[in-house]
């Protein structure tokens, strides 16, 4: 048969490439808010997804299961169903379980079930194992031996909602508008050269760490083999999983606070380490030659998130946007400064960082902008 | 519609609120193709390529946050943006003008080949980038507070003035890699920077009388459209980065 494509689009231009869409808003006074804004924010910046992935994570989500581990599943099978639950049960104290509500959404195709668990880990670890230890064990034992089972969500008072779909699809599958939250992130998905399936969504979590992300990790080879040697296992198929474990390693286990830990994923360039105080230079040294191997490569801004904070930074030649809003206790973060508009008009200040230089939304203190002759309004 | 001919200055407005971008800028190919000369368009978010495809000098000045890709191929509108401007304003432009009040994003004036861009406040990474010229065609860009990383990145061609007016006395640009891969135009920075900072490829001068004219007819313009004073813009000292080879790769293939 003729391929008509030479005719009508000799340029095979006709592959509609965009970027990822990210999206966070903060309230530092701890309040919670529902998603409403969160959605048409996320959904103003449609066209940079193309539908094949959309996600949020909420914090403050479950205030009557906050000493809980909110387990979110996702199966594909119902025999991955029962092999799971029957490893949860003799794994944890079981406090309660259900399905998470949804709604017939037209876009949401041939969805997985999702189910959610609340989990207390009592004297199943033993004495010397951290709680957290314990149950980021769990969640790789399940994501990498149980067929057809995917947890994708493992922290306490917050979850994370994803799947194949645009955001705002996403949002209205999972009645997102009923929940509240103080913190929430949201992607919209435009998958390169990784597949556009339900886990494949972002954000990408364990524990309450939860990672959103545009662009490309082009050091995921080299920065999955060192996580590996932590018992970290990838299983997603999308490179944006080594950030959220790269970041409970080092903000978790090895303490680091993101000042720190920006400085490891996104390290200035040699030139610019030897023009600083030689104090200076001897720590950003220490930490390229320590932690090389989690070294981001590639064009990239996450917004990376847990209880207490919301980060984000953009890969230290800032091949990807950032946009900062403030308005009062609310931080925004935003792939585009259109979307922050859209829900919050008469911003404080709103101002593009610098490439490497982590934007942080802690509870409890206002993010300022930088000081003068830094891009902002 | 031909029926409702609109006089010369009347001021159409249109309202984008919940507009997408393929109607918002089909409704103003419209209103040009019917004789309009003057737009204003209420609650822009985030709509992309205002400006394109209308290839007349008509106005469009927008309230709210246009959206990516503002002014792309442009051939001839005026555009007054009345807040900031997301990335790549000024897309390949060839014609026209875009005055912005708050800041630009990154990529401002990528690859431009022609017109005239006026940034009040702070540009992004890469304002410039590839910017390039020929003949008569010359595109400019104003940006008045400073600049992020890659400013003039493989330029080309063309006139690049970065005011510095936000930096207060004698502090220097933070960006670096200024002028990375330059070979054609020129970029007139005023407020200091580092020899560390610039390009490899790029040279600096003082500047000289035909630079000056240059610069005072461009400020003026700059001056005009923000209200500020000219004289005391130009008092202050610049100097000149331009493209130490013009063909920097000129003989990778020849060995």
């Amino acid at each position: 048969m003729k391929d008509i494509v030479q005719v009508n689009n000799p340029y095979r231009d006709d592959k509609v490439i965009d970027a990822c869409s990210l999206f966070g808003a903060m309230d530092i006074s701890g309040r919670r808010f529902s998603g409403e804004g969160v959605i048409r924010a996320i959904a103003n910046m449609h066209f940079r997804g193309n539908g094949l992935g959309g996600g949020f994570a909420i914090y403050g989500l479950y205030p009557e299961y906050a000493e809980s581990y909110a387990f979110h599943i996702m199966y594909l099978s119902v025999d991955g169903r029962s092999r799971v639950e029957g490893f949860l049960k003799d794994q944890f104290e079981l406090i309660y379980d259900e399905e998470v509500p949804t709604r017939p959404t037209p876009g949401i195709v041939d969805p997985p079930l999702v189910r959610r668990y609340f989990l207390e880990v009592g004297g199943h670890k033993h004495e010397e194992q951290s709680e957290d230890d314990y149950v980021v064990d769990r969640v790789m034992e399940i994501n990498t031996r149980f067929e057809d089972a995917f947890v994708f969500s493992s922290g306490k008072d917050m979850a994370v909602f994803k799947g194949a779909g645009y955001p705002e699809e996403i949002a209205e599958y999972f009645c997102l508008e009923q929940y509240d939250g103080y913190l929430w992130t949201a992607h919209g998905r435009f998958p390169t050269n990784t597949p556009g399936w339900w886990g494949g969504a972002h954000p990408f979590c364990v524990l309450d760490w939860t990672v959103v992300h545009n662009g490309e990790i082009s050091s995921y080879g080299i920065n999955r083999r060192y996580l590996e040697q932590f018992g970290y296992h990838c299983t997603m198929q999308t490179d944006t999983e080594v950030v959220a474990y790269a970041v409970d390693l080092l903000m978790r286990k090895h303490r680091l606070p993101i000042e720190i830990v920006a400085k490891i994923l996104a390290a200035p360039f040699w030139a610019d380490i030897e023009r600083r105080p030689s104090k200076e230079q001897k720590l950003l040294r220490t930490l390229r030659q320590v932690y090389s191997s989690l070294l981001l490569n590639g064009p990239f801004t996450v917004i990376i998130a847990h209880h207490g904070e919301m980060i984000g930074f953009t890969d230290r030649i800032r091949l990807r946007p950032l946009t900062v809003g403030v308005k009062a206790d609310m931080l925004y973060l935003s792939s585009e400064e259109s979307a922050i508009r859209l829900i919050c008009p008469d911003l404080d200040r709103a101002w593009i960082p610098t490439g490497g230089e982590p934007i942080i939304g802690r509870l409890g203190r206002r993010c300022s902008p930088p000081s003068r002759g830094q891009v902002r309004c | 519609m031909a029926k409702h001919r609109i006089e010369a200055n009347q001021v159409v407005r249109i309202d984008a609120g919940g507009v997408l971008h393929r109607e918002l800028n089909a409704r103003l190919r419209h209103a040009v193709a019917n004789g309009t000369q003057r737009i204003q368009i209420h609650n822009v978010y985030g709509q992309r390529y205002i400006g394109t495809d209308l290839g007349k000098p008509v106005e469009i000045e927008i309230l709210g946050t246009p959206g990516n890709d503002l002014g792309a191929f442009m051939d001839g509108p005026r555009i007054i943006v009345r807040g900031n401007a997301q990335d790549g304003c000024g897309n390949t432009m060839n014609e026209g003008e875009i005055v912005i009040y708050g800041h630009a994003g990154d990529i401002v004036g990528l690859s431009a080949r022609g017109g005239k861009i006026f940034v009040r406040e702070d540009a992004g990474y890469r304002a410039g980038i590839h910017m390039k010229e020929y003949g008569d065609k010359k595109p400019v860009l104003v940006i008045g507070g400073t600049a992020q990383d890659f400013l003039g990145e493989y330029m080309a061609g063309g006139i690049l003035i970065l005011l510095g007016l936000n930096l207060s006395e004698r502090a220097r640009h933070k960006a670096n890699f200024v002028g990375t891969g330059m070979h054609g135009g020129v970029i007139y920075l005023g407020g200091g920077i580092e020899d560390h900072q610039l390009g490899k490829e790029v040279g600096v001068a003082e500047l000289e009388e035909k630079d000056y004219h240059i610069l005072q007819k461009f400020v003026g313009e700059f001056a005009s459209h923000f209200g500020y004073d000219a004289r005391e813009i130009l008092e202050r000292s610049f100097c000149k980065l331009f493209p130490r080879w013009l063909r920097p790769y000129g003989s990778l293939y020849a060995y």
